[in-house]
């Protein structure tokens, strides 16, 4: 009994144009919006605070921390209703007392006391360490990528793998810069994880579509890669299904601290199984891969 | 592949059955106390306070040129040498001129591999300056390995003093350690207020007895220095009488006539026979006690004092007293220290991201279960218990190594739980492709294994190369994330293979007759 097959490779053209566009505007996006860089990246303070009144509200502890010069304050809610997080750029760095008077001009000025549950501070040469260990990372874990494929494949397959992998860390960044939200230590963390997510999928059909051609002679690479994504499909449902379900669950419950993370990882995973099934395998198309390229393989 | 001897199956069970004790010894408490381990958490989780300093070396460097000018100075007198311009620029270097017949002279002293005015470190190969002469001009600019030694030296000394500050505070099992050659880490769990450490690390603590001289203006040997409320300046002698290294105690103590809070110390014995002198000749002068250039107090000596204690007055609450008395014993830092990164997290919040941490584990973990239960049947069955004792594995893992769990280690425990179904998935999936044409069960689940493997090899390298660079990379809580994401993939590989591969051989062979399994 043949299963029914799904022609993914008739929607290849349609795709790869809608990728195409995504990856643009998401450059453009990243370019000239740029990202929201938290005080991980940008240097400076975040203070997470809990108000004992519920009447406090997010104008009038804006209104309050303006007396105190801290420059250009960012207020918003944080996850429960008395919940704040409070960030901006230090100017004076010679007053280690700083946190001290916030919280005490806070106390004078408002009728609440606070409690503040978590304080960061991140010195301007700290924050651009970080930004650039960040990126390294980034882009080590890619070249790790494009070398071990191209160890246990063909070149043609690490490109179109290491493709598929630029396609889901751009448009989630591009993401992030659309939608204003911040950029932390834990989104590069999340995009790392992203990175060997998608290239533990691509690999998966990529296996399935070299298994196939040394079976098959007669079927051409643009058909193969259809019949293999087709084997692999329920797998790739599957395993896309229970990894969003716990990502869902860290989502809305683990707190408001992972809420980024998890956010990038959803994203991530999403756009990590269309390019495996969408880039990847066009790439292969593209290339012209076929039963002698293996082989040539198998002989060395 | 389904084959399974007496020896193995005992071996698999023996060894889950460690890790499933290991794991429960973090939440029940064992009489026996076969194996004392527990996982660490984080500061993240468990409330405290990261601070990352930097040592500020510039005095340092500027201290040592000044301490070899000084001791080129006495060589050339003493051996009348004539020379010019002996002076540091930039703060980077000394340059002075010498007459041309002893040029050699000199450069030999200066490139004498025993020689203490220019140190040779043989480990390097390099001495301390480099030597550029041109004509009869010399320059001494430190070696990039004299510049490394320099700075370890005060990053070693430096760790030392917050060492004992932060032990003199006592605060719960602290983690301090080098970074780099310039940085100290500190790791201060429980600590949800670090305004008292900050201010003590802060300070370079360098305390000095000086006597406030009769000029009114700054000469060459004074200097004008302010008090520390800012109340006054006074103009004190550059000679210092007595410094804090002299000191052998510091204590906190209520002087009974005057009701106030003061500091008492108690000095060596070099330093007893000087403030001895200093203070019989200099009865009804004024002795100012500056503590990193500021003058804390500056009383008149009313007596000479040679017992090797005395006492420092000055406007001191308890606390302040009792701070002053913990840097005095402790010491000075040799050079002062920013603190370039700090990271607080409350006890409330540790306790909130854990309860979090913990009901998004268990949603996760039942929203998988159930899903693979509907979809696989049977074999959902036998995943799910691989499941449950791979997550048995991985915590205990990490409680053999006392390993740190981490807010985002957590959510790498809950990924795990997401993808680890994978594997299994991969092997059902192939093995429902193997059986179709295949009657005979057993072959059809064979080569459903042999033939995933591949597959499932280079995927889960792939999330380990991940794995390793986070950890490579990332600091704190992410490296946690990094931890328990790759040692997810070895218990994940582990009991796909061993535990469900024995389930499913076990079920298969009793079933073989049957057909259709999965």
């Amino acid at each position: 009994m043949e299963k029914k097959q799904i022609s993914f490779n008739k929607f290849y053209k349609f795709f790869n144009i809608l990728s195409i566009s995504l990856i643009i505007i998401s450059v453009f996006l990243l370019l000239f919006k740029g990202l929201n860089y938290g005080v991980d990246f940008k240097g400076g303070t975040l203070i997470e605070l809990r108000a004992n009144d519920t009447q406090i509200t997010i104008s009038k502890l804006r209104q309050s921390l303006m007396n105190i010069n801290l420059g250009d304050v960012s207020v918003k809610q944080f996850g429960n209703k008395n919940d704040y997080l409070i960030q901006f750029e230090k100017k004076d760095k010679d007053n280690p007392n700083l946190i001290n008077d916030i919280k005490e001009n806070l106390t004078k000025s408002l009728p609440s006391s606070f409690d503040f549950r978590r304080v960061e501070n991140v010195g301007p040469k700290v924050s651009a360490e970080l930004l650039k260990s960040g990126i390294l990372a980034i882009g080590l874990s890619l070249a790790a990528m494009l070398l071990y494929i191209w160890i246990r494949f063909e070149w043609q397959f690490s490109l179109g793998a290491i493709l598929a992998l630029f396609h889901d860390v751009i448009i989630t960044l591009g993401v992030f810069s659309l939608f204003n939200l911040e950029i932390n230590l834990s989104i590069v963390a999340a995009v790392l994880t992203i990175v060997g997510y998608s290239m533990n999928d691509t690999v998966v059909i990529f296996d399935r579509v070299r298994e196939n051609l040394r079976k098959f002679s007669d079927i051409k690479i643009f058909e193969l890669t259809n019949i293999s994504i087709n084997e692999t499909l329920s797998r790739t449902i599957i395993t896309s299904v229970t990894t969003l379900l716990a990502l869902l669950s860290i989502y809305f419950f683990g707190g408001e601290i992972l809420k980024g993370f998890s956010l990038a990882m959803i994203l991530g995973v999403i756009f990590g199984t269309y390019s495996s099934i969408f880039i990847a395998n066009p790439v292969l198309v593209f290339l012209r891969i076929s039963q002698k390229t293996i082989l040539k393989e198998d002989k060395n | 592949m389904l084959y399974f001897s007496k020896f193995r199956i005992i071996l698999i069970s023996l060894f889950t059955l460690i890790f499933v004790y290991l794991t429960s010894s973090n939440f029940i408490k064992f009489d026996d106390n076969w194996i004392d381990k527990k996982i660490n958490l984080g500061l993240d989780l468990q409330g405290g306070s990261y601070l990352l300093l930097e040592i500020d070396n510039q005095p340092v460097i500027v201290q040592k040129l000044q301490n070899t000018v000084s001791i080129l100075r006495k060589y050339f007198k003493d051996n009348n040498i004539f020379f010019k311009n002996l002076r540091i620029i930039d703060d980077e270097s000394i340059v002075f001129e010498i007459e041309n017949n002893q040029i050699e002279q000199i450069k030999s002293l200066l490139e004498d591999k025993n020689g203490n005015i220019n140190p040779y470190y043989s480990q390097y190969k390099s001495y301390q300056f480099d030597l550029l002469i041109s004509d009869n001009q010399f320059q001494l600019d430190f070696s990039k390995f004299g510049l490394i030694e320099l700075k370890n030296l005060s990053l070693n000394q430096a760790l030392e003093i917050v060492r004992r500050r932060i032990d003199e505070v006592g605060t719960n099992e602290p983690n301090i350690v080098k970074r780099g050659n310039d940085r100290i880490l500190v790791e201060l769990p429980g600590l949800d207020d670090p305004m008292r450490v900050k201010n003590l690390l802060g300070k370079t603590a360098n305390l000095t007895f000086r006597f406030v001289t009769e000029n009114s203006e700054e000469t060459f040997g004074s200097e004008k220095l302010p008090f520390e409320d800012g109340s006054d300046e006074v103009i004190v002698s550059k000679r210092i009488v007595l410094s804090g290294d002299n000191l052998l105690d510091a204590k906190p103590k209520m002087d009974n006539q005057t009701n106030q809070t003061v500091v008492s110390f108690t000095l060596d014995r070099v330093g007893a026979k000087r403030f001895g002198k200093a203070t019989t000749s200099g009865i009804g002068k004024r002795l100012a006690i500056v503590l990193d250039g500021k003058i804390i107090s500056a009383p008149v000596i009313q007596d000479a004092i040679v017992g090797g204690s005395g006492i420092i007055t000055g406007n001191f609450t308890f606390q302040s007293a009792t701070d002053l008395a913990l840097l005095l014993r402790s010491g000075a830092l040799p050079a002062p220290l920013n603190i370039i990164e700090e990271r607080t997290v409350g006890p409330g919040l540790g306790q909130d991201s854990i309860n979090a941490g913990i009901f998004a584990l268990i949603i996760g973990f039942v929203l998988v279960i159930i899903f693979m239960l509907l979809k696989y049947k049977i074999f959902g069955l036998i995943a799910n218990i691989t499941l449950i004792l791979n997550l048995f594995i991985l915590v205990g893992l990490l409680t053999l190594f006392e390993a740190t769990l981490t807010l985002p280690g957590i959510a790498g425990i809950i990924l795990t739980v997401g993808m680890a179904v994978d594997a299994n998935v991969l092997i059902f999936e192939r093995i429902k492709e193997e059986s179709i044409g295949e009657k005979n069960q057993i072959i059809a689940f064979d080569n459903g294994y042999e033939r995933s493997k591949t597959a499932i090899i280079d995927a889960n390298i792939t999330t380990l190369i991940a794995a390793i660079i986070l950890f490579l990379m990332g600091s704190g809580p992410i490296k946690g994330f990094s931890v328990t994401l790759g040692v997810g993939i070895f218990t994940t590989l582990f009991s796909v293979y061993f535990i469900a591969r024995l389930l499913t051989s076990i079920y298969v062979i009793k079933n073989k007759n049957k057909e259709k399994l999965i």
